[in-house]
């Protein structure tokens, strides 16, 4: 066997000493020191579906928009049709000029004229660059804010409790909502947001206010279930619910229709970044989209396993995991339109032999949000 | 249970008990904790006939797959079921009900070639 060993010259979140004390096993994660699990993958995974875990995400980045053409200039950067009202966020695309995504993102409004995106943290530098280049004629200013901001995301059925405890006013945020609350001797934003398919929310703070939040979350955890979870379970929960991981799932040579996520595009919100493009792209038609597989024996497919409709390769997949929820293979794929609709027989090669599969349109369980 | 003292290792972390002409084999604890969760498990079938340092099954974590290597050649003449019914044996019990399979040995010799535990301890654990 062979075992990956982390190598030192990695970015490490404020929490970094904490985590390890906690007993997180590091790894490289596009350039970020981060643990990859703390107790076990499949305890924490469990942990988020029937009660409720921390994940360190401070790795992700944050930028402030603000100033009067703030809304028109999120409006622009982004494909979907975003919230101007504060204490409200929108997921959605950020495309360049060709359609192809440049990143996910969910960008609050925190003021008519402010506005906190949260970004991806391996595009965290890209987007800032992307979104100077684009405010020319508009009266914005741009804040990278990512080095000063921490974030932990606290998931599970069991997380409205235990936030609740410490942030009272959070349990009145509905999903994707955000309130600046009092923390620390400074503020932390609470925002009703995550990526487990629980409920759950994602508070972001000064790297000290991160630290003690961390801190009062473990003192307080205990009885409502809380544990320590790492990249892993959050790779397991995500995909188990349907979301998209930037990077692997999709990237500047996919448009959101082909990543399955025709859903965030407004083309009749009026014109912003990649419209046209799209437009266009979207008349040609498209021949693979993001698709669902679900193996029907045991086995494991990875990233880059072939499926096959019998002897034509339809594509390979770009995630791909046991899901624990489910006890089965999952993984999904830029498949050609024969796979399109779920419950399709097909056959994924891992290892070199070809296992039965089925698509699945969607989420690969009913998500609690 | 398979006794770690009394066995001897790979430096590929899976280990071999002998017991007259057959052999145990399995994966080291220090191995399981570092694979952790094994979710699945491929083994090969009786009558296969293995290599010593050659691929001959498959260990699946939930973030990666990992072969086993063959700690000593010859045939195999039986195979734990119940792992790959229940791949949590191999974290919970290396030595004991997560063994992987046996081995009719076909050159004793290689196994007095493996290391032995206390050997394999200070290999393993850096």
């Amino acid at each position: 066997m062979l075992f990956i060993m982390s190598n030192s010259s990695l970015k490490r979140t404020p929490l970094f000493d904490t985590l390890v004390r906690a007993g997180g096993r590091m790894v490289d994660f596009h350039g970020w020191e981060m643990p990859v699990q703390f107790s076990g993958i499949l305890a924490e995974h469990q942990a988020v579906r029937t009660a409720c875990g921390v994940f360190d995400v401070s790795h992700m980045g944050q930028v402030f928009i603000s100033g009067p053409d703030a809304h028109r200039f999120v409006e622009r950067v982004n494909c979907n049709r975003m919230s101007a009202e504060p204490g409200k966020g929108t997921y959605a695309h950020i495309l360049a000029e060709d359609g192809g995504i440049l990143d996910d993102a969910i960008t609050f409004c925190l003021a008519p004229e402010r506005f906190l995106a949260v970004v991806n943290a391996a595009t965290a530098d890209k987007d800032f660059a992307w979104f100077q280049r684009q405010s020319a004629g508009f009266d914005v200013e741009l804040d990278h804010a990512s080095d000063r901001y921490g974030m932990l995301a606290v998931q599970g059925p069991n997380a409205p409790a235990l936030v609740g405890e410490i942030f009272p006013a959070a349990l009145a945020l509905p999903r994707f909502g955000i309130v600046e609350l009092p923390w620390a001797g400074e503020t932390a934003f609470v925002m009703r947001t995550g990526y487990t398919g629980e409920d759950g929310f994602e508070v972001a703070a000064s790297p000290a206010g991160t630290l003690a939040f961390w801190d009062v979350l473990l003192a307080r955890g205990g009885r409502h279930g809380l544990v320590p979870c790492g990249l892993g379970s959050r790779d397991t929960l995500r995909l188990e619910s349907g979301y998209l991981l930037y990077g692997a799932d999709a990237d500047e040579t996919r448009t959101p229709y082909e990543a399955n996520c025709g859903w965030v595009v407004k083309l009749q919100k009026g014109d912003f970044v990649g419209r046209e493009a799209l437009v266009r792209r979207k008349e040609a038609g498209f021949k693979e989209k993001l698709t669902g597989v679900r193996l029907l024996g045991r086995g494991v497919p990875r990233h880059g396993c072939a499926v096959w409709l019998g002897d034509r390769k339809l594509g390979e997949l770009c995630s791909a995991t046991f899901a624990p929820s489910l006890g089965t293979g999952i993984g999904v794929g830029y498949l050609a339109p024969d796979a399109w609709e779920g419950g399709i027989r097909v056959e994924i090669e891992i290892h070199g032999k070809k296992a039965v599969a089925e698509t699945v349109r969607g989420s690969f369980r009913k998500n609690s949000v | 249970m398979y006794d770690e003292k009394a066995c001897k290792f790979m430096k590929s972390h899976e280990w071999a008990f002998a017991e007259g002409e057959v052999a145990a084999v399995g994966i080291s604890d220090y191995a399981q904790k570092e694979i952790s969760d094994v979710v699945f498990v491929e083994l090969p079938k009786v009558g296969a006939k293995v290599e010593q340092g050659k691929p001959c099954a498959v260990i699946e974590s939930v973030k990666a797959a990992a072969d086993f290597f063959a700690p000593v050649s010859g045939e195999v003449v039986e195979v734990n079921d119940a792992i790959v019914d229940n791949p949590a044996l191999v974290n919970q019990s290396p030595h004991g009900d997560g063994w992987f399979f046996k081995i009719r040995t076909s050159k004793p010799a290689e196994l007095a070639a493996l290391m032995d535990f206390a050997t394999y301890q200070k290999t393993a654990s850096h």
